[in-house]
């Protein structure tokens, strides 16, 4: 029966000690404890939303990369391009100067060809034309000398010319 | 306390008949009585006392403080009453209890003796709390120092989960938004539960936690918080619950005395799974000691099986030490959160 009765003295102690108990842990231990611990998770949860955002901030950044890289990409084949272009043309435009200039020096070539020919002619001509007026004069001295010497000078006188 | 703390050894007297008388007694039965034992172990008593060496006695007195209204207040060591042979100041123990004697060293009834003294279990309580205390400040202390950003050290971690476990599986259930309000005292109970169950299972100490009015105490409490707790639905529950008329006759007395019946298991739980607890450990050390006094082969031999139920019933409470203070703390919350009931609304809005 001792076992079931509450003793007076442990019934007092054990309430005196219960209350000084609670309120020594409750404003020197779980006050600060549970308020570390709050804080504690609430940084963590902190942490692992930025950790986040920087995360979609990151692969936001990495789309915009790929895509500048891309833009540079497509920029840098049409520069190629173009350069390519260009010098196709600065070739074509070289090659057809130069063509134009050779087709201008030949004219220019032929043209003072068939000058210098036709002065070259001009003056055969006139020589020609001297040679046979002075055989012609040379003939018609002699014709009226002897008829035989004649024809063997002219005969002479064309072996000259040939000869010449 | 501090004062009781000098061991106290001494002869037993040889010279009063009724000591004499009760040794022979005793002889006669092989001086062993194991259902005296086991409660001398489960009592409460004022002194810590730890064996008999043939005639001495190896205890530590505790203090005595007593109340009378005709008397006053008195205070003085157990050991003055030489365990139990002699009165001193006016006062003898029988069987424990102190009680008041008259000049001719008769019980006096006339006087009315209220029992303060700090007994074997109020000491060992104290002895816990005051280490409960410094544990407790020490791990906070550690917080207040590292701050949330670093990683909890030592005995923190082992003390941070089983706080964690009681927001988190405890509280934040059963008392949903206000949990906070309610996590000192639950953190409290549960430990302060834990450590003197913890303590109590350290050999030759008393055991408090199996101490009705220890328990008494808690579900006390426990009481008072579910009360002031409780709201307008929870009382309108009880004294209109939403039944037929006539069934209101039978279920307000059961709903009422509900209210009643539920801190009042919360004692007997805690109070009868520790008492029983002790009871067992002691049982089988005992055993050992019946054997023996048939023949002592039969003790020997009986030792080990002895021993190993006793380690196996030791781990058991070892369990049991933290699954009581849990359950206790556990229903607790379930009986605030139902005195709460219908706040859960008034809490989102």
């Amino acid at each position: 029966m001792q076992l079931l009765t509450p003793g007076l003295g442990l019934l007092v102690w054990t309430f005196i000690a219960f209350l000084l108990v609670f309120f020594i842990l409750k404003k020197f231990a779980w006050k600060p404890i549970l308020e570390t611990l709050k804080e504690r998770e609430t940084g963590i949860a902190e942490a692992i939303a930025s950790a986040d955002k920087i995360k979609t901030e990151m692969a936001a950044l990495k789309n915009e990369n790929e895509a500048l890289l891309a833009q540079a990409r497509e920029e840098r084949a049409v520069l190629i391009k173009e350069a390519k272009e260009t010098a196709n043309k600065m070739v074509s435009d070289a090659k057809e100067k130069a063509r134009a200039e050779f087709d201008r020096i030949v004219a220019d070539a032929q043209s003072a060809i068939t000058q210098q020919k036709n002065a070259a002619l001009t003056d055969v001509k006139n020589q020609v034309g001297s040679l046979v007026i002075e055989v012609a004069e040379k003939v018609l001295r002699r014709e009226l000398a002897n008829k035989a010497e004649q024809e063997a000078y002219i005969k002479g006188l064309a072996e000259v010319v040939n000869m010449n | 306390m501090l004062f009781a703390t000098a061991v106290y050894a001494e002869n037993a007297p040889e010279t009063a008949g009724h000591g004499t008388e009760e040794a022979g007694k005793e002889k006669k039965e092989g001086a062993f009585d194991p259902a005296e034992l086991i409660m001398e172990h489960i009592l409460d008593a004022h002194e810590f006392h730890f064996f008999t060496l043939g005639e001495s006695e190896v205890s530590i007195p505790l203090p005595v403080i007593v109340y009378s209204k005709e008397r006053g207040l008195a205070a003085f060591s157990y050991g003055n009453f030489h365990h139990g042979h002699e009165a001193y100041n006016g006062y003898k123990t029988e069987e424990g209890k102190i009680v008041a004697v008259d000049a001719e060293g008769k019980v006096d009834e006339a006087v009315t003796l209220y029992d303060f003294s700090l007994t074997r279990n109020v000491v060992q309580m104290f002895l816990a709390l005051t280490l409960l205390v410094v544990l407790m400040i020490n791990v906070a202390n550690k917080y207040k120092k590292g701050g949330a950003k670093t990683a909890p050290s030592g005995f923190q971690n082992a003390v941070e989960p089983v706080i964690t476990f009681v927001r988190d599986e405890v509280a934040k259930p059963n008392l949903g938004h206000a949990y906070g309000k309610y996590m000192p005292y639950l953190l409290t109970v549960f430990f302060f539960i834990l450590i003197n169950n913890i303590v109590g299972l350290i050999p030759g100490t008393a055991n408090v936690t199996g101490n009705i009015a220890f328990t008494v105490v808690l579900g006390v409490v426990s009481f008072f918080v579910i009360v002031f707790s409780t709201n307008k639905h929870f009382w309108g529950h009880i004294f209109n619950p939403p039944v037929p008329f006539l069934v209101k006759f039978i279920l307000v007395p059961v709903e009422f005395i509900g209210i009643f019946t539920k801190p009042f298991a919360l004692i007997v739980r805690l109070f009868a799974n520790m008492v029983a607890g002790h009871i067992i450990i002691t049982c089988f050390v005992m055993l050992i000691f019946i054997f023996g006094a048939m023949s002592q082969v039969a003790g020997w031999g009986f030792s080990p099986v002895s021993v190993a139920f006793t380690v196996f019933i030791y781990l058991i409470e070892i369990l049991v030490a933290f699954i009581q203070a849990f359950i206790f703390t556990n229903l607790t919350a379930v009986f605030i959160g139902q005195s709460r009931e219908g706040a859960h609304d008034d809490a989102h809005h």
